[in-house]
């Protein structure tokens, strides 16, 4: 590789906001007051809040600065799998910034927010028609919360079913989200493993579903990056004992427009509008985690729904089956805007030629670097690929060595040590929105690490040198908290 | 389509260099009746600038400007600094992911720390964590928290918690055996704590300050109540402005403070996304749900910020985790900070007042026409009113004259009929109030 994208170049320090405050500075622009003065009684008011006082110009240059430590997906290639980092599209946030939307108050009456609600009532729709499924709420804040919704309905369907049920089925390639969101409905996760393709077989669930088990967890495609070709059997034998499906749809961005989620058996799906439809992840959120149902499981989904009526919007609380709120108001509407704004620019073929793109971009970084990393299911693959550092135990070099290293040569490292059943595991979505150029750039990188790891190992050990810090202490952070200044 | 850079060479070449003959073959797994039989019925892909023009008119539908509106419970009109988008606009912050690698995130960690620290100042409190999905969903984990600290089973839930909060909870909480036992209000405004002390293995009591009616509750007399080795007081909140000014719960007494963080400078966006804050004492860290920034160094010494502390979480624990939360309020939290450094230590108690200034001049100018106030406790930003039987009418035709005179309260509070909650901030000049009363009661 001749040149790396990553290179030298001025970044500043730049001390914590409370180092740089001093008494007497404001950096907002406090209108007068025009009214008379309203003292509060004395006991009930504080000295000090304890907040910095910066002026407007402190405050820029604080978080320009700290902005440039960062790397974002405008900034490169983000091939962080299972966490479908695809461009994220700047008309999208010119929409959602409107000030109809921005400045909406959750509580005005319905008559005066038509045009919030059928955006809503749209998005739902479009959902619907990308997953086959029936019916969506677009409530939850994010998949994590989406699985927790899930959960919900089934262990209100089994309730109203008059047969509470104690367990859930989940493989081991699950994300951790998936065990952790069943534990808080009282589910016990029981696992399943997956056979030598990396794929679950109709025969290890059927040996484990029986009349206590509410049902099955399944990220579809899987966190191997491989498509459950068995699942519509699996779901017959888990409906068979009376049990449900849940899809978790956190890896939709491979079969968009592809693979009819209703017909694969799934009861219940949640998607990720911060993944799969393009709204920006935000350094850990905002996201939305919608879910859509089946028709027979539609009564059980969270209040308020959006009703239409010859064109006329409204949110009804008239579902005596429902599970409830999850959100104090509507969920994420910021972000289904966004979303609404994407689908809309993509229509149907282009969303599926997504998918057909991110399906390429993965299966040609597999078949390139699996020539010099340990490829542990060699298939072909959907959006993401699975290698592991297997190649490299004879030199001590690990996986994190190589991520780190991959941030020099100016890429985000993938995702690492997951999933849990490869050892020293390094997954990788390209994602769609790479061209074929970053990607050959990112396969040349890869290949220059893997031999620096044979001949140069104290490269990757020190690695990475090109950014404000080096690799950190984290066991001291977390031997000895210290969450605040 | 713009978003995309592949050419039919590209598209072609790569297609060789994987050995297969066409796009299909990549999907020849996916067997027949798994497969969708059309394309996805959606309307044909739009340009930008017809974009611009749907989403226009719909945003059209909604309140102009023009409008005058006196709503909050829960979500709140305020300025929002214009550095704030600007800021926000920066991708390194709004397109990158959860902090994995902190080499290439300092920004959003040291950011998130900085975060951590100013939510601990405003409300009082030893340690927050980097952000919850909302206020509810934030009360919610306060209770799970506080339910794996005391392994008490009942709750005790003041009903001037905001109704969407405690909705949540129950939804939240259905699967559990914990059960919750309401306080009701008393005539004052504030929750009715007389029968607290004989509560048995409460696990937590739940009082929100400023309440859903606005009124400042005595959180120091609730503390004062309960035994904090077996039951937890968790303080709630609305609206954090109002810590610029008044006594944080933190100290009051508050074991874990919990709420809505959307007046930080966050759009209100008709209800989301919001900013779920979370912050305790010391001693429950570990029972914390969410993530956590922690400072630290680098190898060569250097200062430097991490995720820390993530045995608590599900990527690690998994159905032993302390909360499912993985993607939370980032951004927000980040904008929230913004706010706050921006606003300052001065300027936040201003803002404070004037809110409150405004309020009660609002407030004050209705009493001065006659008009009922029917809760005497002291108020923050938003009070309660009762109007004739005969103002619904009015208020519809209000509406049209684009003031919206607060939230109907009989949907929350059947027995109370006719009364509004209504909210006051600093967005309002006094030509707008005087006018909002004149129009009122004429």
């Amino acid at each position: 590789m001749t040149e790396t994208s990553a290179t030298r170049g001025l970044i500043f320090n730049e001390p914590l906001l409370w180092e740089i405050g001093k008494k007497g500075r404001i950096g907002f622009s406090m209108p007068e007051n025009d009214v008379p003065d309203s003292p509060l009684d004395k006991r009930l008011t504080r000295k000090d809040s304890g907040l910095p006082d910066l002026s407007e110009v402190n405050v820029i240059r604080h978080f320009t600065r700290l902005s440039q430590w960062n790397f974002g997906i405008d900034s490169g290639m983000y091939p962080l799998g299972s966490c479908t980092m695809k461009y994220n599209p700047k008309i999208n946030e010119r929409v959602a910034s409107l000030p109809g939307f921005a400045g909406a108050h959750p509580l005005l009456p319905d008559s005066l927010s038509q045009g919030i609600l059928r955006l809503m009532f749209e998005l739902e729709q479009h959902l619907a028609a990308i997953t086959g499924m029936d019916s969506v709420t677009l409530q939850p804040s994010a998949g994590a919360q989406g699985e927790l919704c899930g959960m919900l309905i089934f262990h209100a369907y089994h309730r109203k079913n008059g047969k509470p049920r104690s367990k859930i089925i989940v493989p081991n390639t699950a994300h951790g989200t998936n065990p952790s969101s069943a534990a808080l409905c009282g589910y016990r996760a029981i696992g399943v493993s997956v056979n030598e393709k990396g794929i679950l077989t109709p025969e290890a669930v059927a040996a484990i579903m029986d009349e206590d088990t509410a049902g099955i967890m399944v990220t579809n495609p899987n966190t191997l990056g491989f498509f459950e070709e068995n699942i519509q059997k699996i779901s017959e034998i888990v409906h068979s004992k009376g049990g449900l499906v849940y899809g978790d749809g956190a890896n939709m961005n491979a079969v968009m427009g592809i693979v009819d989620m209703a017909a694969c058996g799934m009861d219940v799906l949640h998607l990720n509008l911060h993944k799969t439809f393009s709204t920006p992840h935000g350094g850990g959120g905002p996201g939305a985690g919608p879910v859509c149902t089946k028709k027979h499981l539609e009564p059980f989904l969270p209040v308020p729904r959006i009703i239409e009526e010859k064109g006329v919007y409204s949110l009804s609380n008239d579902f005596p089956d429902s599970i409830g709120k999850l959100h104090a108001f509507y969920g994420n509407v910021g972000i289904m805007i966004r979303a609404l704004a994407y689908i809309r620019s993509m229509g149907g073929e282009n969303l599926k030629k997504a998918s057909r793109l991110a399906v390429l971009n993965a299966n040609y970084i597999k078949e390139k670097l699996k020539k010099v990393l340990h490829l542990p299911y060699d298939r072909i693959c959907m959006h993401e690929c699975v290698f592991s550092d297997k190649n490299q135990n004879p030199t001590k070099i690990t996986t994190l060595d190589m991520a780190k290293r991959l941030i020099d040569f100016g890429f985000y490292p993938p995702t690492i040590y997951f999933p849990l059943i490869v050892k020293g595991a390094m997954m990788i979505e390209p994602t769609e929105t790479e061209s074929k150029e970053e990607i050959d750039r990112f396969i040349a990188a890869m290949e220059q690490i893997v031999e620096e790891a044979a001949n140069q190992p104290d490269l990757l050990r020190n690695a990475p040198g090109k950014c404000k810090v080096r690799r950190l202490d984290e066991a001291q952070a977390a031997r000895k908290p210290c969450l605040g200044g | 389509m713009r978003y995309f850079s592949h050419t039919p060479e590209d598209i072609q070449s790569m297609l060789s260099a994987i050995h297969s003959g066409s796009m299909d073959d990549l999907f020849s797994m996916i067997p027949d009746n798994c497969r969708m039989k059309k394309t996805p019925d959606i309307p044909p892909p739009l340009s930008e600038w017809e974009l611009i023009q749907k989403m226009e008119e719909m945003s059209g539908e909604m309140p102009s400007s023009a409008y005058r509106s006196y709503l909050g419970a829960g979500r709140y009109e305020h300025y929002i600094p214009a550095i704030l988008p600007y800021l926000l606009g920066r991708s390194e912050f709004s397109t990158a992911y959860t902090p994995y690698q902190p080499e290439v995130s300092q920004g959003t960690l040291q950011a998130i720390y900085e975060y951590q620290t100013l939510t601990s100042r405003l409300l009082g409190m030893d340690v927050a964590n980097a952000s919850l999905y909302d206020g509810a969903s934030a009360l919610s984990e306060a209770l799970f928290m506080a339910m794996r600290i005391t392994k008490g089973k009942q709750i005790a839930m003041s009903r001037l918690v905001h109704p969407s909060f405690r909705k949540v909870v129950s939804t939240c909480l259905a699967p559990t055996s914990s059960k919750i036992i309401e306080l009701p209000y008393q005539k004052d405004g504030t929750t009715d704590i007389s029968t607290l002390k004989e509560m048995k293995d409460l696990g937590a009591v739940v009082v929100q300050s400023p309440n859903f009616f606005g009124c400042i509750e005595d959180l120091q007399k609730v503390s004062g109540t309960i035994d904090h080795q077996k039951t937890l007081l968790i303080a709630c909140f609305t609206e954090p402005i109002a810590f610029g000014l008044i006594h944080p719960p933190g100290d009051l007494g508050a074991d874990i403070v919990c709420g809505e963080g959307q007046s930080l400078g966050i759009p209100l966006s008709y209800g989301g996304p919001g900013l779920g804050m979370l912050a305790c004492k010391e001693a429950h860290v570990r029972n914390m749900p969410g993530r956590l920034v922690g400072k630290t160094t680098d190898l060569d010494g250097k200062p430097a910020f991490v995720l820390t502390l993530a045995t608590r979480e599900q990527h690690i624990r998994r159905e032993k985790a302390t909360s499912n939360i993985c993607t939370n309020s980032s951004l927000c939290a980040v904008t929230a900070l913004m706010f706050m450094a921006s606003v300052g230590g001065s300027g936040i108690r201003k803002l404070a007042q004037l809110n409150h200034d405004k309020s009660e001049y609002v407030k004050n100018g209705f009493k001065a026409k006659g008009v009922r106030i029917p809760f005497s406790a002291p108020a923050f930003n938003e009070f309660v009113v009762q109007f004739d039987k005969e103002f619904s009418e009015k208020y519809e035709k209000l509406l049209q004259e684009k003031i919206i005179p607060g939230l109907p309260l009989s949907g929350f509070y059947p027995e109370l009929k006719d009364h509004y909650l209504i909210c006051v901030t600093e967005t309002k000049g006094k030509a707008d109030l005087d006018h909002f009363m004149e129009k009122v009661t004429s």
